[in-house]
């Protein structure tokens, strides 16, 4: 991997403070602010004060005036604070979609009249392209817009897309169709047949998701929210009710003023959860765009907060598990085939298989056995592999070659009336299988000519991370075309939990089906068109860019990269945001205990001095006590915005150590900063007062 | 303490849990229709009671006509008391020809018991003729805490049941809580009463000599019950003699082990437990707390057992314990180090004022915290001459929600309400939708967990902030300022909450808490039942999610520990203000010495 377009933005960067603080500015329209609708409270709240600080100028109110307008004024900044985070986090992600949209020049296309190379073409903008149009990409040209190539293969530089600048293949048939409308052809040339209108483009989509124009609030978000605002309707009558109750105290005692309005709505904004309300929205936005800086893009926030939750992940084998293609290392004969003619035959059955798999076999052919490209006969046909089948081959001269599973071949040539099966064909399949290499057994006509030995190469590392998936509680299944016994030795090798041979698509998706019936959260990776319907079902679907238009129109979220352990990242992404949330909750409430220490005594102080005893941390006035609460209270949020953007940092361990790991430091923490801030505040205060 | 009282109070709590486990699986037995040792003996009578209701018991409600159901009855239950007390005067088994409730404190009283609170404006022996205590609130003792235990059995097969809507047919519910549990206990215990002296006869009262005849000073009173004052303005007195007592009679054991077993605490007598006829001896009197725990002890198990994990019940019953424990520890420290106003004067030892000398001051402490922390309200000592501080622990009891153990039923479904929102804010805190037992916590479960924990909060602090700016519920405290301030949070907190018990001092049977308490009683009862039923259905709905290595285990210490901290948090920032005005600063004035 090289260069990335999506490295991280440096947030205290003038290029998004300076929007940024314009925004949190306009953020304060109480239209926009009543979505959240703690900060809307304590909006008004700081209206209030500003009423009693105008009252205080006119005599109108008792309280010295520098009290009344320092307090409006923080409460003021309390708000903008709030606004400022989500203004800050939405900043980023519109400086990428602004790099983005420069991609997006506006490019001119080829569109061609037949689908076909030489066919004749008018030139027109890329936002007159229409879904099944025909376009000509030429090296050097940019494609215009999302599609299939349906013709050719050509060098593709998807920088635009995915920040990598190592040109990739694109090529017609198979699961590396698909080209991405903002990208460049280096070299060769292709014919793309359009999939998407204009305005709903991938890169359309892209960019609309970066600059949170469609976020919506996820289900975990929407009940904590519920939370929220239930405590601050309890905060709410707690001020109320201690306004009566002082002045009946006031009577009672004989001395002293009731609470005045300003040390009830500071009392009120300071006890409010203003410090998880004001980054609550700062939190998802900035998850989406940490997956981002990885290359994923989330299609929705439910998404990566489903991805928190999973249970099951469903790997394909091929380029997750093992090194992106199998190879062929080995010819075996059976029978009395001899090596040279299982070669031949071989070569013949792959000549028109444009996998990878197929081509590794005609460069073993033609590399190890010096075996010449034949020019193929008119009445060639090819035999495209199919799930169902799961053969490939070709029809030649009068001869049907063929190489699939063994299974399949057995199936075939009895089909066609071979009489037995080379008996040593089971040993050399169960052999190179157990080795967690494919056997794909060749034959021509009804006779078995021997195996190919289709090499798997594991990636390194790959262990590691699934007992890291393990210690989350996830459990990884292998999904292979494979048979049982190979899958198995693959499985074991790469310390899967559980795998799927065999896999047609209709099976993986009962696999789904079957886990979501259980109460799992089912993960899924793929990238061909037979991986949609799974992926469709699958809670957290991702597609890899490479992958076809059909599988990332199923999938809700992409990886740009095509690195389907990307998932890791994808969950981590998902608890970080929910557990920032949990912890900025916890930290925000357990804030309460110091705010009422340092208040309560200050605005009681006059009806009964012997409540002076609660005045634990000495603070030096009742005027500079309640101040050093509500300064704490909105100085907290800038500090935190750092650590709502950044994430809490998760790490795989047990659910209950996790909990009291940050329960010591939210929870604990939570009680014992805002002692030691409003103390320190208080002794800054006094520098001044 | 004493050795008696560590002995008197390990050996209580040995027996409690003891009896706890085999009572909690019994009850779900009886809740699930499996047969048990009594259906010989019930069958036959539940099944005719069906016949006779025309109840089909297989049939199945979901939880709107659960609700409605639950509602209804209560209506009905609700109308016909209200019209016994009104009518009283009508009625036979008035031996005293006591006349016929006001209709505030009849509309009070009814409400009051319907809803297990049980809040006595009224002195039971000047007021309530034997037809009313019997057929009237006794049965309500009865059926209001079958309700309760009817409603938290809807909320566990909420959590059991798998992607159904249904939770099970509320008048079988209330039949068999009724018959197999509530009833056969409680006339065991009544006749353990009998035994120790506790009265059940339907004479008129007896007036009796005294050994030795009492004179004191009464103060006189002009036509509108004001004192008079002479020109001094030192009151008038007149000398009384007294030479005979009135000794009050009436069924009162019948009536006794319900009022505890039910966590209803209705005295029959206006002094409740500390009256020698319904709690005459220690052992009555360790009888009656450990009735008051015993069924919410019990229902621990019984949820425990029905969800398949009993170390589910005995984390929630392990909260319980503990807050529960560590009341009686402070309530016992500061009674037993007495008052260090008194001690100036020379007067050493405990607070003994309002308690009764034939109780320990353990047992009296024990009876207390149990009393308040379900929602009893039954009390064997008057809370109004507690200390300070020690008052403060029966009134922090009740406002936690009364889930220290909490009442029937209700104990328990607020306490599973505080797991949700304990679950819910420790699961996001370990990265995970929040799940319990199974069962996702999403928004409609928080809303509703929230209704049920914070509506008895939020009631109690609108209403008492009402009641002091309001004269006319001012004037009727008896003791000013803060302690008088104390009474009244009290007062409101005990409503809400459907505790019942009183800080004494204040004079409730006048309009403005008749009427706002029973508006109280009301909201602190049905919005947290309906949201409770709301939410069985909502869970019943939702598929199982099996647990794994990421699920945060809900049956181990470090999240019984997080519940109880969540439980404290929520009560002490919402009650911190107003109890600082009250207790906290009470006994600030009093170490101050004044």
């Amino acid at each position: 991997m090289s260069k990335h377009t999506a490295a991280p933005i440096s947030l205290f960067n003038a290029r998004i403070m300076r929007p940024a603080l314009l925004d949190s500015l306009k953020k304060l329209d109480p239209r926009i602010l009543w979505r959240n609708p703690v900060m809307f409270c304590v909006e008004i709240a700081s209206t209030i004060t500003l009423v009693t600080f105008v009252m205080s100028l006119t005599g109108a109110n008792q309280e010295p005036a520098w009290f009344t307008g320092t307090v409006s004024v923080w409460l003021w900044l309390t708000v903008i604070f709030a606004t400022f985070a989500e203004a800050l986090a939405e900043g980023r992600g519109k400086a990428r979609a602004a790099s983005l949209r420069k991609s997006r020049t506006d490019v001119t296309a080829k569109r061609l009249t037949k689908p076909e190379f030489g066919s004749d073409f008018t030139v027109v903008g890329a936002s007159q392209l229409h879904k099944d149009d025909y376009i000509l990409v030429e090296a050097h040209e940019m494609i215009a817009g999302d599609g299939d190539v349906i013709a050719g293969a050509a060098l593709v530089n998807e920088a635009a897309v995915t920040g990598e600048s190592a040109p990739v293949v694109r090529e017609s048939g198979g699961d590396r169709s698909a080209v991405t409308g903002g990208t460049e052809v280096i070299a060769s040339s292709i014919i793309v047949r359009i999939t998407a209108n204009p305005g709903e483009t991938f890169l359309d989509r892209m960019i609309s998701l970066i600059e949170g124009a469609k976020r919506r609030k996820t289900p975990n978000e929407t009940a904590l929210e519920v939370l929220l605002i239930a405590l601050t309707l309890v905060f709410l009558l707690v001020c109320a009710n201690l306004s009566p109750l002082s002045i009946y105290s006031v009577q009672a005692a004989g001395q002293g003023t009731p609470i005045s309005l300003t040390i009830l709505v500071a009392l009120f904004v300071c006890l409010a959860p203003t410090t998880i309300a004001a980054l609550l929205p700062a939190i998802g936005i900035a998850g989406m765009d940490r997956l981002f800086q990885k290359n994923v893009i989330a299609l929705s926030g439910r998404a990566i907060e489903a991805a928190g939750d999973v249970n099951v992940l469903l790997l394909d084998k091929t380029g997750t598990i093992t090194l992106g293609n199998r190879e062929a290392v080995e010819f075996v004969p059976v029978g009395r085939h001899t090596e040279q003619e299982l070669a031949e035959a071989a070569l013949m059955a792959s000549l028109t298989d444009e996998t990878p798999e197929g081509r590794s076999i005609v460069v073993l052919a033609k590399g190890k056995y010096g075996l010449k490209m034949e020019v193929l006969a008119a009445d060639a046909q090819t035999i495209a592999f199919s799930p169902d089948t799961r053969l490939s081959g070709i029809n030649v001269g009068g001869k049907q070659y063929r190489k699939g599973a063994s299974d399949s071949t057995i199936a075939f040539v009895k089909n066609l009336g071979a009489q037995a099966i080379p008996s040593n064909l089971k040993d050399v399949v169960d052999r190179i299988a157990r080795a967690g290499a494919t056997p794909l057994v060749v034959s021509c006509d009804a006779e078995i000519y021997g195996v190919i030995n289709l090499k798997d190469i594991i990636k390194s590392g790959i262990q590691e991370r699934f007992q890291q998936l393990r210690s989350m509680g996830i459990k990884t299944i292998m999904i292979t075309g494979d048979n049982p016994m190979t899958a198995a030795a693959i499985a074991a090798e790469a310390q899967v939990d559980d795998f799927l041979a065999q896999a047609r698509p209709e099976e993986k998706l009962r696999l789904i089906r079957e886990n979501q019936e259980a109460g799992y959260m089912v993960a899924m990776t793929g990238d061909g068109t037979n991986d949609a319907p799974a992926l469709a079902q699958a809670d957290v679907a991702v597609a890899m860019n490479t992958g076809t238009q059909a599988a990332k129109e199923a999938a809700n979220i992409i990886d740009l990269d095509s690195n389907p352990t990307k998932l890791l990242d994808i969950v981590e992404v998902g608890k970080q945001i929910l557990m920032t949330r949990g912890n900025l909750t916890t930290f925000s409430i357990s804030n309460d205990v110091a705010k009422y220490f340092a208040i309560i005594p200050a605005m009681m102080l006059s009806i009964y001095p012997q409540l002076g005893v609660l005045n634990i941390m000495h603070l030096a006035t009742p005027f500079s006590a309640i101040l050093s609460a509500v300064i704490f209270n909105a100085a907290i949020i800038p500090l935190l915005i750092p650590l709502a953007l950044r994430g809490t940092k998760y790490r795989p361990m047990p659910a209950e150590k996790l909990l009291i790991y940050n329960l010591l430091i939210y929870g604990v923490g939570g009680i014992i900063a805002p002692f030691l801030g409003i103390k320190a505040i208080d002794l800054a205060i006094g520098l001044f007062v | 303490m004493s050795i008696n009282e560590w002995i008197e109070t390990i050996l209580f709590f040995v027996v409690l849990l003891a009896l706890i486990k085999p009572l909690g699986i019994f009850m779900a037995r009886v809740y699930q229709g499996e047969r048990n040792f009594l259906t010989p003996v019930f069958a036959p009578c539940e099944n005719l009671l069906y016949r006779i209701c025309g109840v089909k018991k297989d049939e199945e409600m979901d939880w709107k006509r659960y609700a409605w159901a639950m509602v209804l009855f209560n209506l009905v239950l609700f109308v016909a008391l209200f019209a016994m007390m009104m009518l009283q005067h009508l009625l036979p088994l008035n031996p005293q020809k006591l006349p016929a409730f006001t209709w505030q404190l009849a509309l009070n009283t009814a409400v009051s018991f319907v809803t297990n609170t049980n809040w006595q404006a009224y002195s039971g022996e000047t007021t309530a003729s034997y037809f009313t205590q019997m057929v009237g609130l006794a049965v309500h003792n009865f059926v209001s805490a079958a309700t309760g235990m009817a409603i938290v059995i809807a909320l566990i097969r909420g959590f059991v049941r798998r992607k159904t809507g249904v939770l099970g047919n509320f008048w079988v519910d209330m039949t068999r809580g009724t018959l197999y549990i509530l009833l056969p206990i409680s006339l065991l215990c009544a006749l353990v009463l009998v035994s120790q002296g506790v009265i059940q006869n339907f004479s008129p009262y007896k007036t009796l000599p005294l050994v030795q005849a009492i004179s004191y000073d009464k103060p006189m009173l002009d036509d509108k019950g004001a004192p008079l004052t002479d020109a001094k303005g030192n009151p008038v007195t007149e000398s009384v003699t007294v030479g005979e007592v009135t000794l009050p009679m009436g069924p009162v054991a019948s009536q006794e082990a319900i009022k505890e077993l039910g966590t209803n605490g209705g005295g029959f007598f206006n002094a409740n437990s500390s009256h020698p006829y319904e709690n005459p001896t220690p052992l009555s009197h360790y009888l009656e707390i450990f009735l008051i725990l015993l069924i919410p002890g019990a229902l621990t198990c019984t949820f425990g057992v029905m969800v398949g994990n009993l170390r589910q019940g005995w984390a929630l019953l392990g909260v319980m314990l503990f807050l529960l424990i560590a009341s009686f520890a402070v309530l016992q420290g500061v009674e037993a180090s007495g008052n260090p106003l008194l001690a100036k004067l020379g007067v050493h030892g405990a607070n003994m004022e309002g308690k009764e000398l034939r109780f320990s001051l353990a047992g009296t402490s024990l009876f207390e915290v149990a009393t308040t922390g379900t929602s009893c309200g039954a009390v064997a000592a008057m809370h109004d001459s507690l200390t300070p501080l020690g008052g403060m622990i029966p009134l922090a009891l009740i406002l936690l929600g009364e889930v220290v153990f909490g009442g029937v039923g209700s104990g328990l479904y607020t306490m599973l309400a505080f797991a949700i929102i304990a679950v819910f804010v420790s699961g996001l805190m370990i990265g995970r939708t929040p799940e319990y037992l199974g069962k996702k916590i999403e928004v409609r479960e928080m809303w509703l967990s929230i209704v049920t924990i914070l509506t008895a909060g939020i009631t109690v602090l609108i209403l008492s902030g009402v009641a002091m700016i309001t004269p006319a519920a001012v004037s009727s405290m008896a003791n000013p300022a803060a302690h008088g301030l104390s009474e009244v949070l009290y007062a409101f907190a005990s409503m809400a909450n459907n505790n019942g018990s009183a800080f004494a001092g204040l004079n409730a049977n006048v309009g403005f808490y008749n009427l706002l308490g029973s508006l109280a009683m009301i909201l602190g009862r049905y919005l947290p039942a309906i949201a409770v039923l709301a939410m069985a259905g909502s869970l019943a709905a939702k598929k199982y999610v099996p647990p794994s290595l990421g699920t945060l285990p809900t049956d181990k210490v470090p999240f019984a520990l997080w519940l109880t901290l969540v439980i404290l948090i929520v009560g002490a920032l919402t009650f911190f203000p107003a109890l600082s005005l009250g207790p906290i600063v009470e006994h600030l004035t009093m170490l101050g010495g004044k």
